[in-house]
């Protein structure tokens, strides 16, 4: 008896620690907050949040990659190319698998991993100049872009027939939705709702990354080669191992995020991906290289790239509120299209000046060097 | 004594040349993987391009080299203050909008009028780049991904500017320049027999000897560089190392003015600004062409010129049923091959010495004197001996 009762005071106890008046209070925004939003979000709004996903997943993918890259201590601009170069192979695969009429989830993801693998190669590029020819990475990421382009181009026109670079897949992909997570209110309309398969797959794929690059004793070696990699080279570790590797997964992230980002945006590739691999880069730096804030800024820099063409989808829901309407009714597309770009830049005028890079990210490792 | 085929100079001009050649050969491999028969001839009609219907092929090459050397002027610019303007594309195209502007809707007398608008897109080019310069100066912000934005905003801008302004509705562009706006050929065209050919490569040669001077003649020059090369010890020593950065990236966005001026102050069968959601590529293979010319203005000149070259073989190239693309993959990977500098200096060292022995009285075994060739082949041979003995 006395056991029990010791045991219930403990919890009491733990409990009474653990509920202080703070967390208590941030809890009850958090959920006051979660059923405000389930209770006053419109279908309109759901699409145009549903329109968000479809940017924010492959821009945190791709950021992620370049969290591998630059925690490793390689800058990676080259990852607008590599994106572009993964999105031209996968998209390619997709549509020769289509004119040969086989069809289904399989082969998207088919074409994800290819394009992934693909990514994956490109950046090896990028790996041998800047890790073992010890090169300046900005030269050799500007090169790839460059390359990047050109090829898909260049391949794009010399492969299709109509002597134009595009090409094109039938995007019969969707699910419907996915019976009981749809019913999760708020949640379940955006992601459970009228979605691709590969985007739950990419928001999986961040999270398991994310707990590679910080919770396992490989991100801890990678992160050393990133920050001192003196130190990481006499503590044991193969720092041109590790960075090599930390590259070509941020290839791998890059490419698989370019088929991402074509795949439920158009049914079209013309060599563009929209700069996405330079705003994941944006991205990256004002996530200041740590994995949340990295998604926190993706969801939001999504947010606002699917204005431009979501406003119209959310326009109506406003027309109680007259003020409010007229001001969108309006805004010129253009402006709204620029808007990610501009708030970009104002969110970086406000985070850098504490902005705290790796510290080896950019140099070469030379181990003769302190 | 140092002989000339021992300076770095050459060295680096060698490792270029390396590069250039490993560039053409990728080209090569590409071109073979899509189009075998071909492919031989397309490297032939890149390699002859400049001097296939003599001088208007080479008027051509210098109509081509113009905007290709201010572009990388501003490039080089930027590099030597350990800035790397991403934006010339962005500066360019506000710069292109200034100009238009005023050679479409300014009456001004026809002597000076494109003058005028040449200038206008300096001031166009120059304004556009103070903002990431301020934010790099002040705020942190880095100057890539800054510049890389201001580009995307460019590319919106410059559209709305045109289609509130100049639009010409019927063709869905910007409306032609008048005829004193546009820049005078100089007498180039009666020259060279191409009559395309505008006093632009003039301006460019101008720009590229100011720009030389102001960087290697001058105390504000040499402070550029110095924040360039460390910006504490600049800063140490006295420099003011923000006003440094923010000149520096206003010089280079007006180089990128200039050069936007000079590629749409044409006639009316040149080219005219669009209005499609589309980044000048200017800008990007002004990046190329620093990078090749090492940022060294004169460098960037040569290199301006070679990639003039390249670009003339544009339509000998359809004949052999490649398209421009082949172009941006040849020079690409130039970059990317050229980015191993380091390594090809190592080679080029080997080469040189190699040759240079040539020159030596046999019998001679004392090694160059030239301290960028290490000498410890030579040395370790005789340690050798000495070890036999």
């Amino acid at each position: 008896m006395a056991n029990s009762k010791m045991f219930f005071q403990n919890l009491l106890l733990r409990l009474k620690t653990y509920f202080t008046t703070k967390r208590i209070i941030n809890f009850a925004i958090v959920i006051v907050a979660y059923i405000l939003l389930a209770i006053f979000t419109t279908d309109n709004m759901y699409s145009l949040l549903r329109l968000t996903l479809y940017s924010s997943i492959p821009l945190a993918l791709v950021a992620m990659g370049g969290l591998y890259s630059e925690r490793s201590g390689v800058v990676n601009i080259a990852l607008e190319g590599i994106m572009m170069f993964g999105a031209f192979v996968g998209i390619l695969v997709l549509h020769n698998l289509q004119a040969k009429n086989i069809d289904g989830q399989h082969i998207l993801f088919l074409a994800l991993l290819i394009g992934g693998i693909a990514g994956l190669a490109f950046s090896l590029l990028h790996a041998f100049a800047s890790i073992t020819m010890k090169s300046n990475q900005t030269i050799s990421g500007t090169a790839l872009n460059m390359l990047a382009l050109a090829l898909a181009y260049f391949v794009g026109r010399a492969l299709s027939s109509a002597g134009t670079e595009e090409i094109t897949f039938r995007d019969n992909f969707r699910i419907p939705s996915i019976p009981l997570l749809e019913n999760i209110p708020f949640f379940g309309p955006i992601l459970f709702q009228r979605i691709y398969f590969i985007s739950l797959f990419g928001i999986l794929l961040f999270v398991v990354m994310a707990i590679i690059a910080y919770k396992t004793k490989f991100g801890l070696r990678l992160r050393a080669c990133g920050e001192n990699p003196q130190a990481a080279d006499a503590a044991g570790i193969n720092v041109t191992r590790i960075r090599y590797i930390a590259v070509l997964i941020s290839g791998f992230l890059a490419g698989v995020g370019g088929v991402l980002l074509i795949i439920p945006t158009t049914t079209s590739f013309k060599a563009n991906v929209y700069g996405f691999g330079f705003l994941a880069l944006a991205v990256l730096i004002s996530g200041q290289w740590k994995p949340t804030r990295v998604l926190v800024f993706a969801i939001f820099f999504g947010l606002l790239r699917s204005l431009a063409n979501g406003i119209a989808l959310v326009q109506q829901d406003f027309e109680s509120i007259p003020f409010l309407y007229n001001i969108i009714r309006a805004l010129p597309k253009d402006i709204l299209e620029m808007l990610p770009y501009v708030v970009t830049l104002v969110v970086l005028a406000l985070t850098s000046l504490k902005s705290r890079a790796p510290k080896a990210a950019g140099e070469p490792y030379d181990q003769g060097k302190r | 004594m140092k002989k000339f085929w021992q300076t770095s100079a050459v060295e680096k001009t060698l490792a270029t040349l390396i590069s250039i050649v490993a560039g053409l050969l990728f080209g090569l491999i590409i071109m073979l993987i899509i189009n075998p028969p071909m492919a031989f001839g397309g490297l032939g009609a890149i390699i002859t391009a400049g001097f296939l219907e003599g001088g208007s092929s080479m008027g051509r090459v210098l109509f081509n080299a113009a905007p290709l050397i201010i572009t990388g002027l501003a490039v080089a610019f930027a590099f030597k203050t350990g800035l790397f303007n991403i934006g010339v594309s962005g500066q360019l195209m506000i710069g292109a909008f200034c100009a238009v502007y005023v050679g479409v809707k300014w009456n001004l007398p026809p002597s000076i009028h494109w003058l005028v608008a040449l200038l206008a897109g300096v001031v166009g080019g120059a304004v556009w780049a103070i903002i990431p310069a301020l934010l790099k100066a002040f705020r942190n912000v880095h100057e890539v991904v800054a510049t890389i934005m201001m580009n995307y905003i460019a590319m919106y801008t410059s559209k709305m500017l045109i289609e509130a302004t100049i639009y010409d509705t019927v063709r869905q562009e910007a409306q032609q320049v008048v005829v004193g706006a546009r820049i005078p050929t100089m007498g180039l065209d009666q020259l060279f027999g191409y009559d395309k050919i505008n006093g632009g490569i003039i301006i460019a040669i101008i720009a590229a000897i100011i720009i030389y001077i102001l960087l290697e003649k001058t105390t504000f020059g040499f402070q550029l560089k110095a924040v360039g090369f460390n910006r504490n010890a600049a800063r140490y020593a006295g420099v003011n190392d923000r006003s440094n950065i923010v000149y520096s990236l206003i010089i280079s966005g007006a180089l990128a003015g200039l050069a936007g001026a000079v590629i749409y102050l044409v006639s009316g069968t040149g080219m005219k600004l669009e209005t499609s959601y589309v980044i000048s590529p200017y800008g990007f293979q002004g990046i190329a062409v620093a990078l090749l010319g090492m940022s060294n203005p004169l460098g960037t000149l040569a290199a301006g010129f070679f990639f003039g070259y390249i670009e003339a073989a544009n339509q000998e190239l359809q004949s052999w049923d490649f398209k421009r693309e082949i172009i941006d993959i040849i020079s690409s990977s130039i970059i990317y091959f050229s980015a191993f500098t380091l390594f090809f200096q190592k080679y080029a060292r080997k080469v040189v010495a190699f040759f240079s022995s040539f020159n030596k009285p046999k019998g001679d075994k004392t090694p160059p004197s030239g301290g960028e060739i290490k000498p410890n082949d030579t040395l370790s041979l005789e340690g050798g001996q000495e070890n036999g003995k």
